[in-house]
C-alpha cells in the first residue's frame, strides 16, 4: 500500500514555501474546510463532523493512538456552560520533534483543524499548551493566530456563523509530565503538573471541572484533510487500521536525520535505509526505538517486514508511540542507553505515586551500577522485580513508560547486560 | 532582602491582558512567572512574592509551581545559560562529549556558573531537537543545532561579545530536491 512512497506528496508539510502566511495558505485551499463546515450547517452539523472524523479513524498522534473522532464523541451534550479544547503541543518524549514542524511550516493547518474540532465538540475556548523550550515556535504560531483573528477565522461569529472560538497559546516551563493530558490541564490551571485520577475523564470533568477534549497538534492538523476530501479518501492513505499521513521523526545513528512525512505503514527498512539514507558510517543496525523513548526497543533481527503502524509494531513487541524513531548502530552500548532513558524518567517523575517516584530512582541507580561496572547478575532480577511493582500501579502511564524500556531491553539484549555484570569482581554472586 | 522587585504600569497592563484569556486567575501564574523571569532574569523568592501579591494567590502556591518546572530559575543564573541536551538521541550522537568540551572550556561543571557570572551550564533532558543532535539551548531561547567544538567556540565568543544566536530553521529534508513547486 505504500509502494508508491517515492511519488507521495506531503499533505501536512507540503512542499510549498510561505505557508506560515495566511494568504499563501488560503491560496492552497486553506480554511476552505472550515468555510465548508460553517457555510453548510445543515450538512455539517457538529455531530456530522464528529462522525466523519470518527469514520476517518485518525489515530491520535501523541502516542496513545486513540481514534480522535471517538474521543470527541465522549463530550456530553452542551448545557450552556463553558467547554474546552486543549491542544497538546508539549512534545517532550525523547525522540519526538514533529509538532514543531507544523508550527514552523504549516501553522494554519493546525489552527484550522483546531477550530473545526472546537466546532464539533461545541467548545468556544481553545488552549494550545506548548512546551516552554519551544519559545521560538510559540512566536511563529502566535503570528499565525493573530492573522487568523484578523481574517475572522477566530473570534466572534466566525465567517458570519453562529459560532465563536478563541485561541490562547499557553507556554509550559519544562516538565515532561505535562504532556500527559490530565497533568496538562493541571498545568494550564496554574498548578504543579500532577496527573489526575481517572475517571472522571476529561470529557466529563476537564479544565476547571468542565468537559474538555485534549488532542495532539499533529492529530488536529489531519482534521482539515478529512473535511476537504472525505473520510473514505483518508482511510485509503497508508495502513488500513492506522490510516493517514505520519510525521516520522528519525534520529540517532542515521545519515539523514529529520522529520519525514509519508503514509502510515511504511516499511521500517525503507524509512531507515532509503528515506533517511542508511546507518551512519556504514555501520550495521543494532536496535530501533520505534516511537519515542517509552516504546520498547526492537532488535535489528526482528525488523524484516515490519511496518510503522500500531498492528505491525504491536505484533513485533513494541508500539507506534509518536513515530519518533531512534536508530542505534552496532557500536551502541544498550546498558548505557537504557540507563540514560531511566535517568530521564527519574528526573521527570512528578513524585505523586510511590511506585513511580521510588521505582524510577531504583531503576536508574541499579542501571548506573551495572553501567559503571559494579553490577551483579542478581541486579537484572532486581530490575525486573522493580518493573513488576511499577507497571499499572500508578495514576498515569509514566511508570509504565519508564519500566517498559528497561524490561524489554533486558529481555532482548540480555547478553549485553549479563556481559556487563560478569565484567565485575562480583561476577560469581 | 536588599533588592526589591516591582511591576510598573506597563507590566500590569500586560498582566491584565494575560488574565483576560482565562476564566480563573490562577491560570495566569505560568505566563506571569515567564513574564517576571524575562524582566528580572529569575523567579527567586522575592519575585515569587511579587507574583503572589500581584495575582493575589498564596505565595506557597507560587513557590510550589516555580519549584516544579525546571525552566524557572529559583536563584539568579549566569548572564547566559547553556542547556546542553544529553538525552537519548543527543546522548548517542555525542551530547556528553559536547558537555565535557564546554565544561573544560569554561572551567566549570554542569550545574555551575562561571565566577564572572557570564555563563551557567546545565545538562538537560530532551529538548525536542533529536534530528539535529547534539544541540543546546541558550537561556531558554534559541536552539543551537549540530554542535561541534568549533561551533561551540564561535557561540561562546559571540555570546561574550553580546551577540545572541539567531533562529536556525530546519526545513524538512524531504523537500531538498530540485523539484520544488514542480
Amino acid at each position: 500500500m505504500t509502494d508508491d512512497w517515492k511519488t507521495y506528496k506531503p499533505l501536512l508539510l507540503p512542499d510549498l514555501p510561505g505557508l506560515t502566511d495566511i494568504e499563501t495558505y488560503e491560496k492552497y485551499e486553506g480554511y476552505h474546510a472550515l468555510k465548508t463546515v460553517l457555510d453548510n450547517p445543515d450538512t455539517w452539523s457538529p455531530e456530522e463532523v464528529v462522525l466523519q472524523v470518527k469514520d476517518a479513524n485518525i489515530r491520535g498522534r501523541g502516542g496513545a493512538g486513540f481514534n480522535a473522532g471517538l474521543k470527541w464523541s465522549f463530550m456530553p451534550p452542551p448545557d450552556g456552560k463553558p467547554r474546552y479544547l486543549a491542544c497538546n503541543g508539549d512534545e517532550s518524549e525523547p525522540g519526538t520533534f514533529k509538532d514543531r514542524k507544523i508550527f514552523e511550516f504549516n501553522p494554519h493547518l493546525f489552527i484550522e483543524g483546531a477550530i473545526i474540532a472546537a466546532y464539533a465538540i461545541r467548545a468556544e475556548q481553545i488552549y494550545v499548551y506548548i512546551r516552554g523550550e519551544y519559545r521560538a515556535w510559540v512566536r511563529i504560531l502566535q503570528k499565525a493566530v493573530d492573522q487568523a483573528y484578523q481574517k475572522g477565522y477566530l473570534g466572534k461569529n466566525i465567517l458570519g456563523a453562529d459560532f465563536n472560538a478563541d485561541m490562547t497559546l499557553h507556554m509550559g516551563a519544562g516538565a515532561y509530565i505535562c504532556g500527559e493530558e490530565s497533568s496538562l490541564m493541571e498545568s494550564l490551571e496554574g498548578k504543579r503538573g500532577y496527573p489526575r485520577v481517572k475517571p472522571p475523564f476529561p470529557a466529563q470533568r476537564g479544565l476547571w471541572g468542565r468537559p474538555t477534549t485534549i488532542n495532539n497538534i499533529e492529530t488536529l492538523a489531519n482534521v482539515p484533510l478529512v473535511i476537504r476530501n472525505g473520510s473514505e479518501w483518508y482511510r485509503r492513505i497508508g495502513a488500513e487500521t492506522h490510516p493517514g499521513p505520519i510525521l516520522y521523526g528519525i534520529s540517532g545513528h542515521i545519515n539523514k536525520p529529520g522529520v519525514y512525512e509519508y503514509p502510515s505503514g511504511m516499511s521500517v527498512h525503507t524509512l531507515i535505509h532509503e528515506v533517511a539514507g542508511g546507518i551512519r558510517k556504514g555501520k550495521k543496525l543494532k536496535a530501533l526505538i520505534p516511537g519515542g523513548s517509552s516504546t520498547p526497543p526492537l532488535r535489528a533481527d526482528v525488523l524484516d517486514g515490519l511496518t510503522m503502524d500500531s498492528d505491525s509494531l504491536r505484533k513485533a513487541g513494541s508500539m507506534m508511540g509518536t513515530a519518533g524513531m531512534v536508530i542505534l548502530d552496532e557500536d551502541t552500548d544498550m546498558v548505557d542507553v537504557v540507563w540514560r532513558i531511566s535517568h530521564f524518567y527519574h528526573h521527570e517523575s512528578c513524585g505523586q505515586c510511590t511506585p513511580c517516584r521510588e521505582g524510577t530512582g531504583w531503576l536508574e541507580k541499579t542501571l548506573r551500577k551495572i553501567r559503571n561496572g559494579d553490577g551483579e547478575m542478581r541486579d537484572l532480577d532486581l530490575l525486573l522485580a522493580i518493573c513488576n511493582r511499577m507497571e499499572g500501579r500508578t495514576i498515569c502511564a509514566l511508570a509504565d513508560a519508564a519500566a517498559w524500556p528497561v524490561r524489554y531491553s533486558i529481555e532482548r539484549f540480555r547478553d549485553e547486560f549479563e556481559a556487563k555484570c560478569k565484567q565485575t569482581v562480583y561476577a560469581l554472586s | 532582602m536588599a533588592e526589591s522587585f516591582s511591576f510598573d504600569g506597563k507590566d500590569l497592563e500586560v498582566i491584565r491582558k494575560i488574565l483576560s484569556r482565562y476564566p480563573h486567575k490562577e491560570a495566569a501564574i505560568l505566563p506571569v512567572l515567564w513574564y517576571a523571569q524575562d524582566k528580572f532574569g529569575h523567579t527567586s523568592p522575592d519575585v515569587q512574592h511579587l507574583v503572589a501579591r500581584t495575582l493575589d494567590v498564596p505565595e506557597a502556591h507560587i513557590h510550589g509551581v516555580v519549584s516544579f518546572y525546571t525552566q524557572f530559575y529559583e536563584k539568579p543564573m549566569g548572564r547566559h545559560v547553556l542547556d546542553v541536551c544529553t538525552c537519548l538521541s543527543c546522548q548517542v550522537c555525542g551530547g556528553y562529549d559536547m558537555l565535557s568540551y564546554i565544561e573544560d572550556k569554561l572551567g566549570i561543571r554542569a550545574g555551575e556558573t562561571t565566577p564572572d557570572g557570564q555563563f551557567s551550564l546545565q545538562s538537560v533532558e530532551c529538548l525536542g531537537a533529536c534530528g539535529y543532535a547534539p544541540m543546546l539551548q541558550v537561556t531558554n531561547k534559541q536552539y543551537v543545532n549540530h554542535l561541534t567544538p568549533e561551533k561551540i567556540d564561535r557561540l561562546i565568543d559571540d555570546l561574550k561579545a553580546g551577540i545572541e544566536p539567531s533562529f536556525e530553521s530546519m526545513p524538512p529534508k524531504q523537500h531538498e530536491k530540485d523539484n520544488r513547486l514542480s
